[in-house]
């Protein structure tokens, strides 16, 4: 068996997610070798040769392949992966929206969201927000995989010593053209990748409250800034500061709930959070339920307080 | 131009969903079923582009049992001009999901497919994509802006680190998210116009589609419970459990 993982980048270093991706391609057991599809991408392509466990690093650089569009990258999928037992993916947007149509074009099934191997042809994936867990066999020759970056600890980026290879570019399809991205610039650390998360909701009030105290408190803490769908609908932060279901799915060491009554659709996007803080003015609200500290109070009073004790 | 809206029956997102006692899956019986709600977005957007005079027509479709009628009988209500069901009681999948609306498409000719991002049952992420890539049309996916001109879609798109604007040649396929739009409630005297607008039935066999599932369901439990914790009198109480419990900070 050898496993091809899908790496994402931008073209300069790995995103965050190859590594749990990796570490369930050794979960399914055999070689694992790593794509990396990019403009100019030589940055990206020396840090996947390191990435532990992976033994050959298939590069292919052209410009087509500068923006990640699905149209151009999954025909490239396709092409090598009869040479596979199993194509993953980590489960990011971008894996998302590529993995499904190369899994299509090859007729197979797409198994998403993988939160645990059972064995190489048996995954797990939560159904339902998270409020099931399904164990589903693949029948397929191969398995298309996306990876809930979450269910598995990351291999080392470093330390490995993989071979590379470069292979030939697909034809522009031209079908779609990234016009502008907006990204939102923070100095923090990236939501999914993040030890600690500071997260508000609702009862934050406005955004200008949001900053005013959540900020120091990420930065006492060195913690990425996280949001609630109602925080995210009423306008307080960015569209992707929110965790949840429909929106970023993370697993920090600490993740602090500030004002976030807890509706199932953010607590399918946290709860496995290795500790949970909450602070809340209403005793009764679920967020308490999956804490393992709660603070019931006056999150304007207790958040600086907080900032200042730590 | 023509809009095809998929719209799945799934349980209401309001119903906290029970696992079946035989882990054969959760419990569906007497349950509240609803259109997915990221269904009613692509709708919604659907009518908005037939406002806007891009579209001259809107076809929803559904893939299921004879009561996935009644969910396409809400999207005309909404505002869609008349509905397939391809009626079958198997279990279809996102690749034969795709593979249908590929059939469908192929007789209808339609510019756009919008459907929603995701199923709230199956959470799979994956029908737009995998329709996309049968038809080999281009995809813009996790959609909150659509315009549409002179035969390109711009598309803003939520992607992980912020948003993205892209430019598609149609025909194409658009799948919704979030904040695309809020959709509209079905007024009465439009739920009663509803009943009139046509509606076909067909099925899988009529269509020419293997709809065999290729993920067997070995079984569904509940997931692991966390379990609460304490309750701590301030934040001094806090802190001491973070350095000295927990071992956080």
């Amino acid at each position: 068996m050898t496993i091809l993982v899908l790496a994402e980048h931008d073209n300069l270093h790995l995103k965050p997610g190859v590594t749990n991706a990796v570490a369930a391609a050794q979960k399914i057991g055999g070689e694992i070798h790593l794509l990396i599809a990019g403009s100019a991408c030589s940055g990206a392509a020396s840090a996947a040769a390191q990435v532990a466990g992976v033994t050959k690093v298939l590069i292919a650089d052209a410009a087509q392949y500068g923006d990640g569009t699905p149209e151009n990258l999954a025909p490239l999928i396709v092409g090598i992966a009869k040479n596979y037992s199993h194509v993953l993916a980590s489960a990011s947007a971008y894996g998302k929206n590529l993995m499904p149509r190369v899994a299509a074009l090859m007729d197979v099934a797409q198994i998403s969201e993988i939160i645990s191997v059972e064995s190489p042809d048996t995954f797990v994936r939560p159904i339902y927000a998270g409020n099931a867990f399904a164990t589903v066999q693949s029948t397929d020759t191969i398995k298309v995989i996306t990876v809930r970056a979450t269910g598995f600890d990351g291999v080392a980026a470093t330390g490995g010593t993989a071979t590379t290879e470069n292979i030939m570019a697909g034809a522009d399809t031209g079908q779609s053209k990234v016009l502008r991205q907006e990204l939102t610039k923070s100095d923090r650390p990236e939501l999914v990748a993040a030890k600690r998360i500071v997260s508000g909701g609702r009862g934050m009030g406005d955004g200008e409250k949001y900053r005013q105290l959540l900020e120091p408190l990420a930065d006492k803490l060195g913690a990425a800034l996280g949001a609630s769908r109602a925080a995210v609908d009423a306008g307080f932060v960015p569209n992707d500061y929110q965790v949840g279901q429909t929106g970023k799915i993370v697993a920090p060491e600490l993740y602090i709930a500030v004002g976030i009554s807890g509706a199932i659709q953010h607590l399918a996007g946290m709860k496995d959070s290795k500790v949970i803080v909450a602070i809340n003015k209403d005793p009764e609200a679920p967020i308490f339920q999956v804490a393992d500290y709660g603070l019931v109070g006056d999150l304007f009073a207790l958040v600086p307080q907080l900032t200042a004790a730590l | 131009m023509k809009i095809i809206v998929p719209v799945k029956r799934v349980v209401d997102y309001n119903v906290k969903v029970r696992v079946k006692a035989d882990q054969s899956g959760v419990e569906l019986a007497n349950i509240k079923m609803s259109m997915n709600p990221f269904d009613e977005i692509s709708v919604e957007e659907a009518i908005k582009l037939k406002e806007a005079g891009v579209a001259t027509e809107i076809i929803a479709v559904s893939i299921g049992v004879t009561q996935c009628q009644e969910t396409l009988r809400t999207a005309l209500a909404m505002g869609a001009d008349r509905a397939i069901l391809v009626e079958t009681s198997a279990e279809v999948q996102p690749l034969a999901v795709a593979k249908l609306l590929k059939a469908i498409c192929e007789k209808e000719s339609p510019q756009l497919v919008i459907l929603g991002k995701q199923a709230i049952d199956d959470d799979s992420n994956q029908t737009g994509q995998m329709l996309a890539a049968l038809m080999n049309w281009p995809q813009a996916t996790f959609a909150s802006k659509v315009s549409v001109d002179a035969g390109i879609a711009e598309v803003m798109r939520e992607i992980d680190g912020g948003m993205e604007t892209i430019e598609i040649k149609l025909p194409a396929i658009i799948t919704a998210d979030l904040r695309l739009n809020t959709p509209r409630y079905a007024t009465l005297p439009n739920i009663m116009k509803a009943k009139k607008k046509p509606m076909d039935v067909t099925t899988p066999e009529a269509l020419g589609v293997d709809i065999t599932p290729r993920l067997k369901t070995l079984k569904v439990v509940e997931p692991p419970k966390r379990k609460g914790g304490v309750i701590v009198a301030d934040v001094a109480a806090l802190v001491d459990k973070l350095k000295n419990e927990a071992k956080v900070i």
